[in-house]
């Protein structure tokens, strides 16, 4: 039977990889490539790995980082943050990276969704929808790091996102990220019910029953989490830790 | 050593990477002369099944192929795609497959009750052996593999079907006649559990 995919979603910022809150308050976790090995040693389903300042600051992805990664990560991997050519999307597949994550610049040219997809395939794409609550209480598609409103609306964005050739969608919540308040299930839901195409939802778990509750509630079909893979105890030592296939077994559908 | 076909398709960074790791020697081979020398062989592939069918032919190399894989016989494993294009045809296509393997390549095509079921299957998944094959050798329990795939190949022989694996219902995910072998999983994306079956194909006469 299909395993329900647990992903570790690892933000890099400036050569290290951190923890947010609310998308804010950046906590150094330790040295990418050290912390990328521990979770292969775990081995984990799959990893998602995200440059949070490279379309702020106008970079292009950290390829040489990104190759020793590749060389040392034997599960699937999908890299996401300042992809904006085809030359860049056939780099990073040559290495071995084969998700290729998508968002601000997937709200700017929604054309470039369908162009990677001709090339690569669907499920080489992931559109990643960073989600916030505005002051009205309605959802909104939030650019650029948590720092561009859109005005869009996360349901009618993610249909359109699979139209135009996205082969999964990754749901963060802002509001939730790094909170380990629980999922906002009622977001995710309202998604991936319409979606034909999985979404993996982001933001908000703070144990392993969290992640069988926003499959089996939320209706995703991957859950995907940062604390409770980085972080340890009330005072967030960091510790990289991923749960057993019998602890996830029990919690999954 | 393990010659790795570039036909311009797939992702070999993954597979080169994987071998490096468990210490077996690998060489990438996109023209006839590299590949005439292979003891060993994988076909790699991704995508859809017309374009790598077409990038095949035009490298001109589907004879030498053939020559190795039916005449000398050397051990070959395809993966994903690759194992695709050793049946016949696909339903996703028009070209022409291999046909190293009297089988096809279709679409998952669920009944009413599992319609829920979301294409690709993606993910982890176990298989289970029909038959023993060295291929298996030292394998643990809870053996699994990542796969990714909207199509699927049924045998038309089904002694031809070494491993099968559940998602809706049963499909062939180890093909393998004599010295061909087809999975439609990514062991190089599977950590130990892809090691040991490329370990266990480097062992393979």
């Amino acid at each position: 039977m299909l395993r329900t995919r647990v992903i570790p979603a690892l933000l890099l910022r400036n050569r290290g990889l951190v923890k947010t809150v609310k998308f804010k308050s950046p906590k150094y976790l330790g040295d990418p490539i050290n912390i990328v090995k521990i979770f292969n040693d775990k081995e984990v389903d799959e990893l998602v790995f995200l440059d949070i300042t490279a379309t702020k600051e106008g970079k292009s992805p950290p390829f040489e980082l990104l190759a020793n990664i590749t060389s040392e990560c034997f599960m699937p991997l999908g890299y996401g943050g300042g992809i904006q050519k085809m030359e860049d999307v056939k780099r990073l597949l040559s290495m071995g990276i084969e998700k290729i994550i998508l968002n601000s610049y997937a709200v700017e040219n929604p054309d470039f969704v369908s162009e990677v997809a001709a090339f690569a395939g669907n499920q080489a794409v992931v559109i990643s929808i960073d989600v916030k609550k505005n002051w009205r209480g309605r959802y909104e598609v939030i650019t650029h790091g948590g720092t561009k409103k859109t005005g869009l609306n996360p349901v009618d964005f993610a249909l359109q996102m699979q139209e135009k050739g996205a082969g999964e969608i990754f749901l963060n919540s802002i509001d939730r990220d790094g909170t380990m308040e629980g999922y906002d299930l009622e977001l995710t839901k309202s998604i991936a019910e319409v979606l034909e195409v999985p979404l993996i939802a982001c933001g908000g778990a703070k144990n392993v029953q969290d992640l069988g509750d926003v499959v089996k509630q939320g209706s995703a079909s991957a859950a995907a989490a940062g604390s409770i893979f980085v972080f340890q105890g009330p005072l967030r030592g960091v510790l990289i830790s991923y749960p057993s296939q019998k602890e996830l077994r029990a919690v999954l559908p | 050593m393990i010659t790795i076909l570039d036909y311009g398709v797939g992702n070999l960074g993954s597979i080169v990477n994987m071998l490096k790791k468990i210490g077996i020697k690998a060489s990438v081979a996109s023209d006839a002369e590299m590949l005439q020398d292979a003891n060993k062989l994988i076909l790699p592939g991704v995508g859809a099944f017309d374009a790598g069918m077409r990038k095949l032919r035009e490298t001109g190399l589907i004879p030498t192929l053939n020559e190795l894989v039916l005449e000398k016989k050397i051990p070959t494993l395809g993966l994903c795609m690759g194992m695709q294009m050793m049946t016949k045809k696909s339903t996703e296509g028009i070209e022409d497959g291999l046909g190293w393997f009297d089988a096809e390549t279709i679409r998952f095509s669920f009944s009413l009750e599992k319609a829920h079921l979301k294409i690709p299957h993606m993910g982890w998944n176990t298989i289970s052996p029909r038959r023993e094959h060295l291929l298996f050798t030292d394998f643990e329990d809870d053996v699994r593999f990542y796969f990714v795939h909207s199509y699927h190949v049924i045998c038309h022989d089904e002694s031809l079907s070494l491993a099968e694996t559940e998602y809706g219902y049963s499909f062939s995910s180890i093909i393998q006649k004599e010295n061909i072998i087809g999975a439609q999983f990514h062991p190089e994306k599977s950590h130990k559990f892809g090691m040991k079956l490329f370990e266990n194909f480097a062992e393979l006469i």
